[in-house]
């Protein structure tokens, strides 16, 4: 059986995609036998789809729609061993993920997240500066994505700072006091995209304040849905933070709440990185055939993380494109690759569902 | 009142003259075969298929024999007023429903829907023109279409005093409509979720020749994939019967329906996505789903060995079947509950269905017609003759 304790101290970007596939291929297989053999849900689904648990090339491996976790509660463990339940953060109405961990997949999150991250930030703690308020993470028993995602980033600082009040506004005199206190040290700021232009960049603009973040690194990562609805792209978002707090070393990642810990860091080029940690295909929506580098499609993402759940195969409801694998000029290796969106929403035709009102 | 209620035909404090006539009156077959004539006219509405079937429904020969199969022993009036509450989703049948009413003789208000299909604009477009005529006042005072979002209390407005009310789209519009309260006397015709299914005979799939089976290929398109699969009409289940080698008639079918859909239908990403979490929820919960076959993303067939009692949960959207082989379809008469819609078949003549609805006592299928009609609505739809329906008997002894 495949065991991440293999794994964990190898270099996250230093295997090459072939011999990464071949790791893959024997540890898919043990991790798809594990859940199909203890998640009942999930050996239904591999039943009905006519799928082995042994595979001979990447792409066999069967995915689950990430849709899934929101309707089952889908795990491969006992209930009474799961020490952790994560939720995505649905906006209101919408029914939300639940994720649940047991203490080995917890702490291989955490690990992993951490031996990532390193790769960009170097091994030593940094003070850190949370854009967001710390209500985000008071109840530790119910993790919203958002709080999982500050908690588990907050073990990469130290001094951990949030840097909105309850109300999510700009604690100014908070920010600048960590600022001064940190002055001569590099330090970690992290946020969700979101709420980094809209509750801390905005209100820089509105008051017309120059931070002096210089010296700061910032990951932040979460979607950019909304921010597309203001014409708002990494590059837009990167050069107006640049302007606004002088912030030059700005990583986007790009992760679900479905496999957390094993998340694609954006690298100096642009590019998101797959790690050893995990991989990444593009399918062809009208069949879901594997597509080459340069094609776009549905984005099937693999982890080596999900052991309590059902998790380490999945397809997204994002388009991508992979660009290539070990030749990124930032010298990481595997596959690197761009985010086009999320699949648009169609429109609802037939019988049912007359009597809406007009919004 | 005003708050966002527009007229679409018709305006804002129009006389509306509920003193009904009788069905089929010479007047409304010449107004909605007029109409058939200026939509075939009109180049927007040729741009639209479902706008087309709708004008040659109601073209001057097609009326006249529905009013020539129209028998009544007895004198009939319309019932005066009706009030309709037109389907969201599909766009054409609001002008259906106030042609069936029109032609039971009745005053009709359309709530057409909030969204903006340009098939509403269209049939709406035309009808305001033929009912200028001097020649058609007396349908220009029995004619209104509005819009308005969800308010009870334009509906309630509108329920006051009708004669009859007319319910499109499933059942959460239908208990939120009869909330509002309509008067004593009023006839309420609901059209509310049902479930539709199809037989195929193995046989006849075997026996048919190549152009038999592109006909009956493109009319399986048309029934299943012009809704996206959820008109209440189209199939889902698909259930095989007869002598001959399953899999080889399967093959036969499945591989010519897949190169009509793979050249016709629009598979937006969602739809794949929708579809395949449909089939692990499936696989999940039903416990008679044995496999999958597949034609790419197109069309996913379940395998069933049996079916749930409630075999209605066995929906599907963008071309995603349940497959079921029965040796004799009095199995499925157990099953057949009143939600029970449409049967569409290949290969079977129609008194094998009579023997099957009557010997079974059945409590649904109100349709039963060949693969390609699943969607050919008509005065007589889910059960109901809608002309008679909408229309009173007036007992002369």
């Amino acid at each position: 059986m495949f065991d991440l304790v293999n794994l964990i101290n190898e270099p996250p970007y230093a295997l090459p995609q072939k011999l990464k596939e071949q790791l893959y291929i024997r540890a898919l297989s043990d991790i798809t036998k594990h859940h199909y053999l203890k998640c009942a849900q999930y050996k239904k689904i591999i039943d009905m789809l006519g799928c082995h648990t042994e595979f001979n090339i990447l792409a066999e491996v069967p995915f689950i729609p990430v849709r899934l976790f929101k309707e089952y509660e889908l795990l491969s463990v006992e209930k009474s061993e799961v020490v952790k339940t994560m939720m995505s953060s649905g906006t209101s109405g919408q029914s939300v993920s639940k994720i649940f961990l047991d203490k080995v997949t917890a702490a291989n999150q955490t690990k992993v997240l951490t031996k990532i991250v390193s790769s960009f930030i170097g091994v030593k703690r940094l003070p850190m500066l949370v854009i967001d308020t710390h209500l985000i993470v008071k109840d530790r028993n119910l993790f919203s994505a958002r709080g999982a995602g500050v908690l588990g980033f907050s073990m990469l600082g130290y001094d951990v700072t949030y840097a909105l009040n309850e109300k999510m506004e700009l604690d100014l005199d908070r920010v600048e006091q960590f600022l001064k206190k940190h002055k001569d040290e590099n330090i970690l700021i992290f946020g969700f995209t979101f709420i980094i232009w809209q509750h801390f960049y905005k209100t820089l603009e509105k008051l017309n304040i120059k931070l002096s973040l210089g010296n700061g690194i910032l990951i932040h990562g979460g979607g950019w849905k909304k921010l597309l609805g203001e014409a708002v792209d990494n590059s837009v978002f990167k050069a107006r933070l640049n302007s606004a707090t002088g912030l030059s070393k700005i990583y986007n990642y790009y992760g679900m709440v479905e496999q957390t810990g094993s998340i694609f860091m954006e690298c100096e080029m642009g590019y998101l990185h797959s790690s050893i940690f995990s991989d990444i295909l593009i399918r062809d929506f009208k069949d879901f055939s594997v597509l080459p580098p340069g094609q776009q499609g549905l984005i099937q993402l693999l982890s080596l993380l999900p052991v309590s759940y059902p998790g380490h195969s999945i397809i997204t409801e994002d388009i991508g494109e992979i660009i290539g694998a070990d030749d990124c000029r930032c010298g990481r290796k595997g596959r690197y690759f761009m985010i086009h969106g999320r699949i648009k929403k169609s429109e609802i035709r037939g019988c049912s569902d007359t009597y809406e009102s007009i919004e | 009142m005003s708050n966002g209620l527009n007229y679409l035909v018709g305006k804002v404090g129009m006389e509306l003259n509920p003193r009904p006539l009788r069905p089929y009156d010479p007047l409304v077959c010449d107004f909605l075969s007029q109409l058939s004539v200026a939509l075939f006219a009109d180049s927007q509405a040729r741009r639209y298929p479902d706008v087309m079937s709708f004008a040659f429904w109601c073209r001057k020969a097609n009326l006249a024999t529905l009013k020539d199969n129209f028998s009544s022993e007895h004198l009939r009036l319309g019932v005066g007023y009706a009030f309709h509450i037109a389907p969201s989703n599909v766009p054409i049948n609001f002008a259906f429903s106030y042609a069936f009413s029109l032609l039971a003789g009745n005053c009709n208000v359309v709530r057409v829907s909030s969204k903006d299909f340009a098939q509403t604009e269209i049939v709406c477009r035309l009808i305001t023109g033929l009912l200028e005529k001097p020649l058609y006042g007396r349908i220009a005072e029995m004619t209104a279409f509005v819009r308005y979002g969800h308010d009870d209390e334009i509906t309630g407005h509108f329920s006051s005093g009708c004669n009859a009310r007319i319910i499109w789209g499933g059942d959460a519009t239908i208990s939120s409509i009869r909330r509002v309260p309509a008067p004593s006397r009023s006839v309420e015709m609901a059209f509310a979720d049902r479930y539709s299914f199809c037989i195929v005979s193995t046989t006849a799939i075997l026996n048919a020749n190549e152009s038999e089976l592109n006909k009956l290929a493109k009319a399986f398109y048309n029934d299943v994939y012009l809704m996206d699969q959820d008109a209440c009409s189209s199939p889902h289940l698909i259930v095989w019967m007869g002598d001959a080698d399953l899999k080889a008639a399967q093959h036969k079918f499945w591989h010519r329906v897949y190169e009509e859909v793979v050249s016709n239908y629009d598979l937006q990403p969602v739809n794949a996505i929708d579809k395949y979490t449909m089939i692990c929820e499936k696989a999940i919960e039903l416990d008679c789903v044995v496999g999958l076959e597949r034609n790419g993303n197109f069309i996913y067939r379940l395998q069933m060995n049996g079916l749930p009692d409630k075999v209605d949960i066995c929906r599907g959207r963008y071309g995603l079947f349940y497959e079921l082989k029965v040796t004799n379809l009095n199995v499925m008469a157990r099953l057949v509950g009143t939600k029970f819609q449409t049967l569409t078949y290949f290969g079977f003549d129609k008194a094998f269905f009579c023997d099957f609805v009557v010997q079974n006592n059945l409590l649904g299928i109100d349709r039963i017609v060949p693969i390609g009609s699943a969607l050919d609505i008509g005065v007589i739809w889910d059960g109901y003759d809608i002309v008679s329906t909408l229309s009173r008997v007036i007992d002369i002894q």
